[in-house]
Parts: structure tokens; C-alpha cells; sequence
């Protein structure tokens, strides 16, 4: 019971938190301070939680149809980012948001926080109807934060948000969702799957193209214009949401669909996951042209999280343990490389006005420190060592290699030459080229409360280096019952 | 001449066809009301018409009549004719207000005025 | 004692207090006897339903005089949940009512308007307690008049002419019902439903027969607003009073859609109107139509009241849709959504009614930003339009999802993912509204706007809770309407 109410506590505490920010409008260091207090807390609870546990029903409206929550890995490690990374990017906002002097502040973190609470609904949904109530609150309370700027332009972005996520949802997820029930009468996440008698291949291909693409969080092309265009909201929610929170709960709700949903020897045996392998491979390397021909910084930084998503696609879609393992670690690894790099774009931002990156040469001199964490941002997202997405990377061959795809090793060498291509510059630039004649010589950081977050989610990607191989182990403690079998 | 036996329906449906055509093709708003209340009639004589026996006698009892048209349908059309009367009622009184507001009961008039802002 | 008289009570207290009304001159008072008759017509139906729900259907006799002689009132399931409906959006409407009536109705005319209301209450309710066909009639001209009457004392002039149009095809429509109910006596003699439904099957093959199904069928389809007939419909909720439009959009069009299902499976039979005379053949295209064209309509309106007429027409097909699936969980969705639907547009019309009380005018582009000033009523129509889309913990999800699901398990595919398309215009119309009250910048005449007040705000929000409510626990709603439907299925011959 303790454990259940744990589970619950932390969707309340992020909502409740969400309240009283919008009670304490008034007074702005109050406010944040409750945004603090309720993250961390959050975290902590998180933390206090087991690593596993049996499902809790909140309430069953029908047979077979219910609010339950439960505990596993995927759900947990998720749950665990997401809520660590909301107190730094707490920090981060308030630095970002004073200096930037946003007007409807207290509106910003009220429905941040909500948008958080519905993340852990997500993470600890243990069904697939559960989750797609969570889905869709989380959709709801993050137009607010992509409108923020209320601005013509946030305006049709916000259409476009809403337009292809509830669009997707709504009618190929909700879909999808009806015809595993139909087909299976339940659709509680278990292992190896809901579907224990035979269906043709056919069907299950269809019902699983139709659950891919309608997952349209996780930007898989073509339902991918929606990221690009909420990157009009303020940066701190660039940073968590579209970089960590909102995708990441697309690939999660992907690979949990993947993993508890569809089974992972299902779809390896029918050949469903294999049909969608091209559309998957095809977004990681459009997506990283796209991005290299992006001047805007934040733009360019979205079609990388466009592109970088669907390795955790691929991930799933070879439909064995390793695919799985792999797109959970790059689940995260990723999230702090991408959370840092949009610190950084914010922090240009308020220091120097900068968005283009055409005008950031030079910029080193001025902010020595955002582009130290820039740079190892960039290179966490490339994949060298000493960071941590060099072990998701090699997961993934590993992977791939299992399931006998050879051309995704091609894919991937190519993505990260083309990674290179558009990240590196930018550091480079910064630090070659000599400044604009009309800047001011010497330094101008961003705000010290940026600059500890971007410190925090730095180190982050160095340390993860070395824990990533007991994340791993932690993932297929999970996973390993449910798996090809082959595991001792 | 077997269809001539029913001769009451056929009065009824050529009531009913007159009292629709109103409704429908006229603009002038009393003359829709007109056309109702024909309709609304065809379908009480189709009511009181069923009722009829041949050789039959009024309903009340009496010495040696063996027949008796059935009342029932008679009764039923009474609360008919009521409703009818009221729905009439209502509609004039409506075609008066229109009139006060509009100047016109003609269907395609109002239509005009209500579109200009 | 007073127990057993509940099924006559219900409908005979707010018929008496009518009269009352009128002569009555307080507003104060005559607005609290009414209230009070909503309140104790809620009251009996939620006895009702329990009765029934613990004892199975009640058949009352009206003084006592046994069927065929006299007056049966029979209430099942169904009929428990429309009068439950029915009663609940009565009480909740005239609570909230108070200030808008008010504002909207000339003083003298006040008692009038209660009366009216009164009526409509009694009519509604009447068609759905009523075991007898040719009651059905005199019900519906009961509700139907009165209804014109308070359509027409909407303050715009348009008003009179929306009234005087849904006059003309409501009394067509009713004329319809009752040549049919005429055929129906010729063939069987006898008026009442459970006569009808035991004598029928004798003489299914006349043509007599099939002409008083098809009389009966445009006849209610023409109350119920299904597309063609649906012209009336947008005028008469746009421009009446805000108090009528909130209850005609949560009950009237549902009380017409349970007579369709009454007739359909408890006089007809199933096997008669969609084995013998496939039914369904014609009202699943006109259902899918009403469907994508009036929400393809509702996203083009200026008028905030007439965009949701719009979408109840589109809403309208999607409860025919479910009858249309010819199955025992089409039927359930189709009543969850009649419940579930009732509930989400009179939230909707009373949240735009404080609007309308406030600004004076339910134009879009009138409303722009008044988010601002009117926060909690702005929350009702977020939420309210959230369960219009079907977004999940609202009431509209549940009623989606079973509606989906039934069409799976008919393997109509193609309906399914219809179902699941026509959510994407629900949202472009929803959204593009709470866009304009979200985002323009506020105009005059929103500027200086107080909130509603409290007396309005309580019920209003009463809907929204029970809306998401209705979303998370849906014992009420799907327990109550799975048996509903199958009770229907089980009596058909």
C-alpha cells in the first residue's frame, strides 16, 4: 500500500505544486521557491520508491478498464530523469525567466509542473489506457507553455502542437489501442505482451504501424513538424519538455507499447517492427540533414532531438533485449546531452541576444563557460568518450547485430559524421572566429542559476559514463523474463 | 373500380399532399399555417375514418344494435384537434410578433432584412 | 403509499405547478417553486431508478384502470436514465438560471416563462415515462409547444423566426408520429407499447405496417435533428434565451433519440427494423454524414451558440451511429453517449449562457480574450469542449471508446476509423474557440466584466465535475446502459 501511495503521491505533488505556484503569483520568490521544494521532493520520492512492485488499481470504471499504476524498470528510470532533470531545469528557469523578464510567470510554472505530474502518470502507467489519459493531459498542459509568448506566431505553432499530437493520438493511437482490445480484450502492460493467441501477421502490422505512428511524441517522420515548431515556447521548456519530458514520453510510451504491449517475439516473429525500420532510419538521417542547414540554434537543436529519437525507435524496433536496453540508456544519455545544449542556446540568449548561429562567432570569449558545457554536450550527443551515449551507441550495434540488420551499423556511422557536421562548429566557431566588431569585448555570462544547471547536466554526461553498465543491468533485471528467452 | 372502396384514404392523402405543397412552396407565413392546419385535418378524418363500421351505430348502448362504430380513435382525435388549435394559436400569435418586428410575414422579406448587419 | 404513485408524481407536479407559475408575481418565488419542481422531478427519478435497478421495470397504471383500458406508464431501465438525465439538467439549468432568465425575459413575462419551462419539463418527461403510444403524441406537443414559446422570447428578433421554423417542422413531425400511431391502432387496435409489441409480429408483413414505421421513423428523426432534417435545430439554440438552450441541447434531442430506440426495440423488434427492412443501411451513411458535415460546420461559425448547435447535430450522429451498428454494445454507446452528451453541451451552453449574461452577445469575435476576465467560466468551456473531443478522463472519452469498440466488433473498420477522423474537426472547433477567448487581446466589451456569480458558477461547475466524473467512474453511465441495452435486446421478439 505504501508503495502505491508513493506512486501516487508523485503525480499529486508535482499538480498540488502546480497550485500553489498559481497561489503565490503574487510574490515571486515564494513561488519559486515552492517550484524548488516541490522537485526536489518529487525526486526524493521518486527515489524512496522500489524498483519494482505489482500494479495498483485507482479505480476500475469497467471490467478490464482502469486507472492502475505499477513499477518497472523502463518506467522507472524514466520517472527518476524526468524528476531529476525538472529541479535543474528549475533553476535554470528561474535564472532564465528573471533576466529574460517573461511576462506570466506564475502561468509558466503552474502548468510546468502539471505537465511533470502527467509525465509520471506516463512513467508509471500500467496500462496502455492509463497511459493514453497521461499522453494526453501532458499534450494539453504543454500548449499553454508553447503558446507562453501569446504572440501570433505562438499562436500557430501552438495549432500545429496540438494539431499533429492530438491529431496522431486521437485517431491512429486511439485506434490502435481499440483493436488490441478487440483483439485481445485487455490491454494491461504485461510481460511478452497482450497478445497470447496467434493473430495473423498482416493484422499485427497494422495495428503496430498504426500504434508507431501514432505515438506522434515521439516526432517519428512524418508527424515530426510539431517539434520544431514549439520550440517558440521559452527555453527552459525547450529544454525539459522538448528535449526530455514530452519526446522521451513518446519513445518511452513506444518502447513500454513495444515491450509489454505487443511483445517483443511477436514482433520479431511476424516481421511487424522490421516494415518500419526504413521510416526510423530514414528520420535519423533526414532529420540530421534538416539540422544542418538550420540556422536558428534552438531549430537546429530540435531536428538533432528529431533525428536522435528515432535511434531509440530503432532501438525498439529490432524487437530484442539489446534494442530495448539501448533505447532505454539513450532515453537518457541523450536527455542530458540535449538538456545541456538547450541551457546553452537559452543562456546565449539572455546573455547576448544571440539565436542565429551565423552571429555566434567569437562568442567563446564572452561565455567561456556555456561553451565549455556546449561543447560537451556536443560531443555527449556525437557519441565519443568519455560520455555516456558511447555505451547506448554500442548497445544499439550490438542490437542491430542481433537481429542480423547490417545496414543500421551504415546508418549510424553516417548519422554521427553528419552529427559532427552540425554540432562541432558551433563550439568551434565560437572560439576561432574572431567576435562581431559591434560586441562587447570581455565577459558576459549568462545568469549564474543557468550556469549551475548547465554545469549540473554537464557533469551529468561524463558521470553517466560510468554508471551507465548498472542502468543496464537494472533495465534487463526487467526485462530479462520477458526477452528472447535466451537469458539465463 | 376496387380502389373507389377506400375513397377515404385517397381523400386523405390529397389533403395531406394540398396542406404539405402550403407548407412548403408558400412564403407568406399565414398561408404555412394554412397549409398546417389542412395537413394536421387530413390526419384526423384518416383518424375518425377508421373508426367507422359499415352499418354501424354511435357508440351508445341500446336495444337491438349489434354494431357499434369504435369511439376510441374519435376520443384520441379530440386531444389532436386541442393540440392542433394550440399549435395554430401559438403560430398566429408568432406570425404577430413577426409582423411587429419585421413589417412583413412574407418568408423571403425577413430573410432580406435579416441579412443585412 | 406515495412510493408507488412516483412514475405519475414525477410528471403530474411539474404539470400542476405550471399554472401556479402563472400566478404567481414575484420573480423570487416563482423562480424557487420551480426550482423546486426540477429538484422533485431529480428527486423521483433517482428513486425510480433505484426501484427499478433493485426490482426490474415498474409498470404503473394511471388510477388504476388496467391496460388496455386505460394509461400505463412504463419505466425501465432506459427510461429511468433519460429521466434521471432529464431531471438532473432541469434542476441544475434553473438553478443557475435565476440571473439569466432575468436578464434575457421582460418582468412580465417571468411567470410566463417558468410556466413554459414547467411545461417543457412535464413533456419531456412524459415521453419517456409513458407506456402509451398515442400519449407519446400528446407528450411531445406538450414539451414541443412550450418549447416554442420560450425559443421565440429570445431577445434577438431571429428568435421569432427560429420559432416559428422549428413550429412548422416540429408539428410536421409530430403529424407524422401521429398518422403513424393511426396505422399502428388500425392494424393491431390497441395503443399500448407492450399490446403493440405482443400483436405486431401478426401482421409485420402489411404494407399498413411498414408505412407506419416509415411515418414514425422521419417523424422522430425530424425531433431528433438527424441530418436532413436537421435545419431547424441551429437557429432555435442559437437564438433563444441561454436558459432554454441549455436545457432544449442536453435533454430535448435525447428524448425524441429514446423514442426512436423505444419504438425501434420495444414496439418494432430489431429483427423487424433492421433484418426485414435493413435500417441500417440508410441511417449509418446519414449518420456518418451528420457527422463530418456538421462538424465541417461548426468550425466555419462566427456564433459561439451556433457552432455547438452544430456540433450536437454532429453529436446527434454519432448517437444514431451506435443504433446504426445493430448490436447490443452499439446500443450501450449509443445511450452512454445520449447521457455523457447531455451532460458535456449543457455544461458548454450554460458556461457560454454566463458569457452571453455578462458581454450580451455570443459572437466569437466579440469574446476575444476573455479568458482574462472570466477565468472559472473559461475553465468550464476548456473542459467542456475537452469532453465534446473525447479527451480521455471526460465523460466524451468513454462514450467515444465504447462507440469504437462496437464498431470493431462489427468489423466495421471503416466506421471505426471515421469515428476516430472526425475527432481531428471536433478539435479544430473546439480549439479555434478557446484560441480567440484565450489569446486576442480582451475589447471593450470584455474589458470591465466581472465573473459570473457564485449562483451561476456552482451548477455550471456541478456539469463540468460530473463530466470528468463520469469520465473516471463509469459505473453509472456504462453499468447502467450495458444492462439498458441488453434488457432491449433480450425483449425483442
Amino acid at each position: 500500500m505504501m508503495t502505491g501511495t508513493l506512486i501516487l503521491t508523485s503525480m499529486a505533488l508535482p499538480a498540488v505544486g502546480g497550485c500553489l505556484v498559481a497561489l503565490a503569483g503574487r510574490w515571486p520568490n515564494i513561488r519559486e521557491a515552492i517550484t524548488l521544494v516541490t522537485a526536489t521532493s518529487l525526486f526524493l520520492v521518486i527515489l524512496g520508491l522500489p524498483g519494482a512492485s505489482g500494479v495498483f488499481t485507482i479505480a476500475e470504471p469497467a471490467p478490464g478498464f482502469s486507472l492502475a499504476f505499477h513499477i518497472e524498470p523502463l518506467g522507472y528510470v524514466f520517472a527518476c530523469l524526468a524528476s531529476f532533470l525538472w529541479i535543474v531545469t528549475s533553476i535554470y528557469a528561474i535564472g532564465y525567466m528573471r533576466a529574460h523578464n517573461e511576462p506570466n510567470q506564475t502561468r509558466f510554472y503552474a502548468w510546468f509542473a502539471v505537465a511533470i505530474g502527467s509525465v509520471m502518470g506516463i512513467a508509471f502507467a500500467a496500462n496502455m489506457l492509463t497511459l493514453f489519459v497521461f499522453y494526453e493531459a501532458l499534450t494539453l498542459a504543454t500548449w499553454p507553455l508553447v503558446t507562453h509568448s501569446q504572440t501570433d506566431q505562438a499562436r500557430r505553432s501552438g495549432q500545429l502542437y496540438l494539431g499533429i499530437l492530438i491529431g496522431t493520438s486521437m485517431v491512429l493511437l486511439l485506434l490502435s489501442i481499440a483493436l488490441v482490445w478487440q483483439i485481445t480484450g485487455s490491454v494491461d502492460f504485461k510481460a511478452g505482451g497482450v497478445f497470447t493467441e496467434p493473430v495473423s501477421d498482416t493484422i499485427l502490422t497494422i495495428v503496430y504501424a498504426l500504434f508507431i505512428f501514432g505515438v506522434g511524441k515521439a516526432a517519428l517522420m512524418p508527424f515530426h513538424g510539431w517539434l520544431p515548431a514549439a520550440m517558440v515556447a521559452p527555453t527552459p521548456v525547450s529544454a525539459l519538455l522538448h528535449a526530455v519530458a514530452v519526446v522521451k514520453a513518446g519513445v518511452f510510451t513506444i518502447l513500454k507499447g513495444t515491450v509489454y504491449l505487443f511483445g517483443l517475439d511477436n514482433l520479431s516473429d511476424s516481421g511487424a517492427a522490421e516494415m518500419l525500420l526504413p521510416v526510423a532510419a530514414l528520420t535519423i538521417i533526414l532529420g540530421s540533414v534538416i539540422a544542418m542547414r538550420q540556422d536558428n540554434l534552438k531549430a537546429r537543436l530540435a531536428y538533432s532531438t528529431v533525428s536522435q529519437l528515432s535511434y531509440i525507435v530503432v532501438g525498439a524496433l529490432v524487437a530484442n533485449t539489446l534494442g530495448v536496453i539501448a533505447a532505454s540508456l539513450h532515453m537518457v544519455m541523450h536527455a542530458f546531452g540535449k538538456i545541456t545544449l538547450f541551457f546553452c542556446a537559452g543562456g546565449i540568449m539572455v546573455a547576448s541576444h544571440k539565436t542565429e548561429i551565423s552571429t555566434m562567432g567569437g562568442l567563446g570569449r564572452q561565455m567561456p563557460i556555456t561553451m565549455a558545457a556546449f561543447t560537451i554536450g556536443a560531443i555527449a550527443i556525437i557519441g565519443l568518450p568519455p560520455m555516456g551515449v558511447i555505451w547506448s551507441k554500442w548497445y544499439l550495434i550490438a542490437g542491430s547485430i542481433e537481429g542480423q540488420y547490417w545496414w543500421l551499423i551504415g546508418v549510424f556511422a553516417i548519422s554521427t559524421l553528419l552529427n559532427i557536421a552540425y554540432l562541432l562548429p558551433i563550439p568551434l566557431q565560437g572560439l576561432m572566429s574572431s567576435p562581431a566588431a559591434d560586441d562587447h569585448p570581455g565577459w558576459h555570462e549568462a545568469p549564474i542559476p543557468c550556469l549551475i544547471a548547465m554545469g549540473i547536466t554537464a557533469t551529468g554526461c561524463v558521470a553517466l559514463f560510468f554508471f551507465a553498465p548498472a542502468i543496464a543491468q537494472y533495465l534487463s533485471s526487467g526485462l530479462a523474463p520477458t526477452g528472447s528467452g535466451d537469458q539465463p | 373500380m376496387n380502389w373507389l372502396i377506400h375513397y377515404n384514404y385517397w381523400i386523405v392523402i390529397v389533403l395531406m399532399m394540398i396542406g404539405l405543397y402550403l407548407v412548403i412552396a408558400r412564403a407568406n407565413l399565414v398561408r404555412k399555417v394554412i397549409g398546417l392546419n389542412i395537413f394536421q385535418t387530413s390526419v384526423f378524418i384518416l383518424f375518425i375514418s377508421i373508426g367507422a363500421s359499415r352499418g354501424a351505430s354511435a357508440p351508445i348502448l341500446a336495444e337491438g344494435i349489434q354494431s357499434y362504430a369504435n369511439p376510441l380513435p374519435h376520443v384520441l382525435i379530440l386531444t389532436a384537434i386541442v393540440v392542433g388549435v394550440a399549435t395554430t394559436a401559438l403560430a398566429l400569435a408568432l406570425i404577430v410578433r413577426i409582423h411587429e418586428e419585421y413589417g412583413s410575414i412574407d418568408d423571403s422579406s425577413i430573410h432580406d432584412q435579416d441579412d443585412e448587419p | 403509499m406515495t412510493a408507488e404513485h412516483l412514475p405519475i408524481l414525477q410528471v403530474a407536479v411539474p404539470l400542476a405547478l405550471a399554472p401556479v407559475c402563472l400566478l404567481i408575481g414575484n420573480r423570487h418565488l416563482v423562480w424557487l417553486l420551480a426550482t423546486a419542481g426540477g429538484l422533485f422531478t431529480f428527486v423521483c427519478a433517482a428513486f425510480l431508478m433505484v426501484s427499478v435497478f433493485n426490482q426490474g421495470p415498474l409498470t404503473y397504471y394511471l388510477g388504476g384502470w388496467e391496460a388496455p383500458w386505460g394509461i400505463a406508464l412504463a419505466i425501465d431501465l432506459l427510461s429511468a436514465f433519460i429521466l434521471l438525465l432529464v431531471g438532473l439538467v432541469a434542476t441544475l439549468t434553473l438553478i443557475w438560471g435565476k440571473a439569466s432568465i432575468e436578464n434575457e425575459i421582460p418582468g412580465e413575462q417571468l411567470s410566463l416563462f417558468y410556466c413554459m419551462f414547467m411545461l417543457a419539463v412535464t413533456g419531456a418527461l412524459g415521453i419517456v415515462a409513458t407506456g402509451d403510444a398515442f400519449n407519446v403524441f400528446v407528450f411531445l406537443e406538450i414539451s414541443s409547444l412550450s418549447s416554442y414559446a420560450m425559443i421565440a422570447m429570445g431577445r434577438d428578433r431571429r428568435a421569432l423566426t427560429s420559432s416559428f421554423q422549428y413550429l412548422v417542422m416540429g408539428t410536421i413531425g409530430a403529424t407524422f408520429i401521429l398518422i403513424a400511431i393511426g396505422l399502428l391502432y388500425m392494424m393491431t387496435g390497441t395503443l399500448n407499447m407492450a399490446d403493440l409489441a405482443a400483436r405486431l409480429p401478426a401482421v409485420r408483413e402489411t404494407t399498413t405496417v411498414l408505412a407506419a414505421f416509415a411515418f414514425l421513423t422521419v417523424g422522430v428523426s425530424l425531433k431528433i435533428a438527424l441530418l436532413p432534417l436537421h435545419q431547424w435545430l441551429p437557429n432555435a439554440y442559437t437564438y433563444a434565451p441561454s436558459v432554454v438552450s441549455a436545457f432544449l441541447s442536453a435533454t430535448s434531442t435525447k428524448v425524441s433519440l429514446y423514442l426512436l430506440i423505444r419504438f425501434f426495440y420495444t414496439v418494432f423488434g430489431a429483427d423487424f427494423v433492421f433484418r426485414d427492412h435493413g435500417l441500417q443501411y440508410i441511417l449509418m451513411p446519414l449518420s456518418l454524414i451528420a457527422i463530418f458535415a456538421a462538424s465541417g460546420i461548426a468550425i466555419f461559425q462566427k456564433d459561439i451558440k451556433r457552432m455547438l448547435a452544430y456540433s450536437s447535430i454532429a453529436q446527434i450522429g454519432y448517437m444514431t451511429l451506435g443504433i446504426a451498428l445493430v448490436s447490443q454494445s452499439g446500443l450501450a454507446a449509443t445511450i452512454i453517449t445520449m447521457f455523457n452528451h447531455g451532460l458535456i453541451k449543457g455544461a458548454l451552453f450554460l458556461a457560454i449562457g454566463g458569457i452571453f449574461l455578462r458581454t450580451g452577445t455570443s459572437q466569437l469575435a466579440k469574446l476575444g480574450g476573455i479568458g482574462r476576465t472570466m477565468p472559472w467560466t473559461m475553465g468550464a468551456v476548456v473542459i467542456g469542449g475537452c469532453g465534446l473531443i473525447g479527451v480521455p478522463l471526460t465523460a466524451g472519452f468513454v462514450a467515444k471508446w465504447y462507440l469504437i469498440v462496437a464498431a470493431l466488433e462489427g468489423a466495421a473498420w471503416v466506421v471505426a476509423s471515421a469515428i476516430v477522423l472526425t475527432s481531428l474537426l471536433t478539435v479544430v472547433y473546439v480549439w479555434r474557440t478557446v484560441e480567440i477567448l484565450y489569446f486576442k487581446t480582451p475589447g471593450d466589451s470584455v474589458r470591465d466584466i466581472d465573473e459570473v456569480p457564485m449562483s451561476m458558477l456552482i451548477p455550471t461547475w456541478l456539469m463540468v465535475a460530473m463530466v470528468i466524473w463520469l469520465g473516471i467512474d463509469t459505473t453509472l453511465t456504462v453499468g447502467l446502459a450495458e444492462q439498458a441495452a441488453a434488457m432491449l435486446f433480450d425483449v425483442t421478439p
